[in-house]
């Protein structure tokens, strides 16, 4: 379910590259505890067996799913099959033994699986998204509320609209779906499933389908022969006597009569319960039955995404066409792997500010890469001087480089509005090789994260220690850089505005 | 002329920036990347070149993805077995993006590396994105 295995030794080479050849190596010794990444998990999910069981929240009406379909089994398994088993044929029992290993392996599948959640954007790609939205969405006036990001796709000749996940931070891909109670974006959402006591998505629905169809199955099963006991019981001492027998002709009358009670008792909680769950798990069984044949999602379909009435050429691109293909790409198609790395170890970095816990430490060891990359002197001071640039050209004033920080806002902001990270794109101290043009670009990538992080307060990098004389040089290679950059003013302008409106617009719904 | 690193050198690099190739949604769910030129890449990389790792890439994610008899075999045996089958095996799909995180190492290897480039492979951004980090131009001598 899960590939990280074998990367932590092989991608060594690639993902620690400016960080781990300029630290001391850390053993696990020397930490005090090395977390999985599944304790820092930023859903709301439960994990058990040190990451390999991944459930909802909410788990209580999961444990009553077990206990309703364990006692009921265990009843029917106890008090009714040895009759049937003696009376009528041994494959009774056997094949309710199966039908009862199937279904409680269906439900735990269903339940401890992955469902597909998407891991959330890390701060790179958060903040090259957000430069894309900018660009697409342009300059505006005062007072505009900018228009929900969206995107449009044309999918089988359907145009389909992509929409951002504010807390995941990406577009999420179509048919993805964002759980509220999970707090995560789930791929192929289904629903949520408080009874499998986690989400129905792509990796898992195929389980939650074969639970419910066998499910019923059980149910009629235990339901119809319940009920041949109960009449094969009657017709062999008349109806009555089966629920009272007569005393005179048994030893032990109390015994008998408590053992009868108890398996009347539980003839009829077994007949109420499978009656009861006839008709929903059956109703429910069918409902999927449709779905699959017509690869359409719980959620599309309560929506009426696909539905005819929504307009004459409205139709499902994602149907293969037929039933019967829809039916075999659903139930055994390939099953993509977990894309949250659960029990990978967190890499272990410098503290991380407190803003950073909710949203981007799905995948911390970029973070890491990131806070690391800067601890390299020269390049922080770098960054220093590009943000004391920033601030200029926010006031639309010449360009004056100082040493100190421009922009320091240190209170963290909790919930939703997770940070950024620090700005990226660092320019290195000596830049002989560099064309002007991809050191503006550089230099333009990095203005637009300090604007971000200007507008939206947050912590922009824990490691700033101030190191003005290193910053001179640099900041006078960098110099006849700047001015170029000061063309750009008017635009830049008009979009830190949008920016403070968004940046402000999200604060507010926070 | 080209200034040739290898991976180890790109350790000692400092990363300039990144790059993410997005993911191309006009064939449906399926996982394939776009194949457009990226702008910051111009004057690293060879267009050509580039769009075909893209294609290489998106050919071997259509592979794993792909609906033929191998994987509805593959997924029929595992129902009848209850999906026990793979705690032994692996599937067709694990296998295939092993088959991709080597593709990339290889890449990176012969061609990205060298030209001051690096490609994390997809499945550590969960399939979202291609994530090409851009390293300063340390070279020695002429430019």
């Amino acid at each position: 379910m899960h590939l990280g295995g074998e990367e932590p030794i092989r991608e060594c080479q690639y993902n620690q590259i400016c960080t781990h050849n300029s630290l001391p190596i850390e053993t696990p010794h020397t930490k005090k505890k090395i977390k999985r990444k599944w304790q820092a998990f930023p859903g709301r999910n439960k994990f058990y067996c040190n990451g390999r069981i991944m459930m909802a929240k909410q788990t209580g009406v999961f444990y009553l799913t077990m206990v309703l379909i364990l006692v009921t089994s265990g009843l029917f398994f106890a008090f009714d099959c040895p009759f049937l088993a003696s009376n009528l044929t041994p494959a009774i029992p056997a094949i309710g033994g199966v039908l009862f290993f199937f279904v409680m392996g269906m439900l735990l599948r269903a339940s401890f699986s992955d469902p597909g959640v998407l891991p959330r954007a890390t701060p790179e790609e958060a903040a090259d998204i957000e430069r894309q939205i900018d660009a697409a969405n342009g300059p505006s006036g005062p007072g505009y509320r900018p228009p929900p990001r969206t995107r449009e796709v044309t999918i089988n000749g359907q145009t389909v609209k992509l929409k951002y996940c504010f807390t995941c931070k990406i577009f999420r891909p179509p048919r993805a779906s964002h759980c509220s109670l999970c707090d995560n974006c789930v791929e192929r959402f289904d629903h949520h499933c408080p009874w499998v006591g986690n989400c129905v998505g792509r990796r898992n629905y195929r389980f939650f389908y074969l639970f419910i169809l066998s499910l019923s199955f059980l149910t009629i099963f235990i339901f119809a022969f319940v009920i041949t006991h109960v009449i094969l019981r009657s017709n062999r001492t008349g109806f009555l006597s089966a629920l009272k027998d007569s005393p005179a002709r048994y030893p032990f009358t109390e015994v008998y009569f408590f053992f009868h009670f108890v398996l009347n008792t539980c003839t009829v909680l077994e007949v109420v319960v499978c009656f009861f769950s006839v008709w929903s798990i059956v109703g429910l069984s069918g409902f999927h039955t449709y779905l699959i044949s017509s690869n359409q999602t719980t959620n599309e379909d309560i929506k009426g995404s696909w539905s005819s009435k929504r307009g004459k050429g409205n139709y499902n691109p994602y149907s293969y066409g037929n039933f019967i293909t829809n039916c075999c790409a659903a139930l055994c198609g390939p099953l993509p792997p977990s894309l949250v790395d659960r029990r990978g170890f967190v890499q272990p970095d410098t503290p991380q500010p407190v803003a950073q816990t909710n949203g981007t430490s799905a995948c911390p060891s970029n973070q890491v890469q990131s806070h690391m990359c800067a601890q390299d002197q020269c390049i922080q001071s770098t960054k220093f001087v590009l943000q004391a640039a920033t601030n200029p050209l926010l006031h639309s004033q010449a360009v004056v480089l100082s040493g100190g920080p421009a922009l320091q806002p240190k209170t963290p902001l909790g919930g939703p509005c997770s940070t950024l990270g620090p700005p990226q794109p660092t320019l290195p101290s000596s830049i002989p090789g560099l064309t002007c043009g991809g050191e503006l670009m550089a230099l333009r990538d990095s203005e637009m994260h300090c604007h971000h992080h200007l507008h939206h307060q947050h912590f922009i990098s824990p490691e700033e220690t101030p190191s003005p004389p290193a910053a001179l040089p640099c900041a006078t290679h960098l110099g006849h850089h700047i001015h170029p950059a000061q063309l750009f003013d008017p635009v830049s302008q008009d979009s830190l505005h949008e920016d403070s409106v968004r940046g402000l617009v999200k604060l507010s719904s926070v | 002329m080209a200034e040739t690193h290898s991976l180890q050198d790109l350790r000692q690099a400092a990363v300039a920036s990144k790059v993410f190739v997005q993911r191309d949604y006009t064939s449906g769910t399926i996982c394939r990347f776009q194949t457009k030129f990226p702008a910051e890449l111009e004057s690293r990389i060879d267009k050509q070149q580039f769009e075909e790792t893209i294609q290489t890439l998106n050919n071997l994610y259509a592979e794993a993805e792909k609906l033929g008899g191998r994987s509805y075999l593959e997924g029929c045996l595992a129902c009848l077995t209850a999906y026990t089958i793979f705690l032994c095996m692996e599937t067709h799909y694990e296998k295939v993006l092993k088959k991709i995180a080597k593709y990339i190492q290889e890449q990176n290897e012969k061609i990205y590396a060298p030209l001051g480039l690096l490609l994390t492979d997809p499945i550590e951004r969960g399939l979202r994105v291609l994530e090409i980090t851009i390293f300063e131009d340390r070279s020695i001598g002429s430019r």
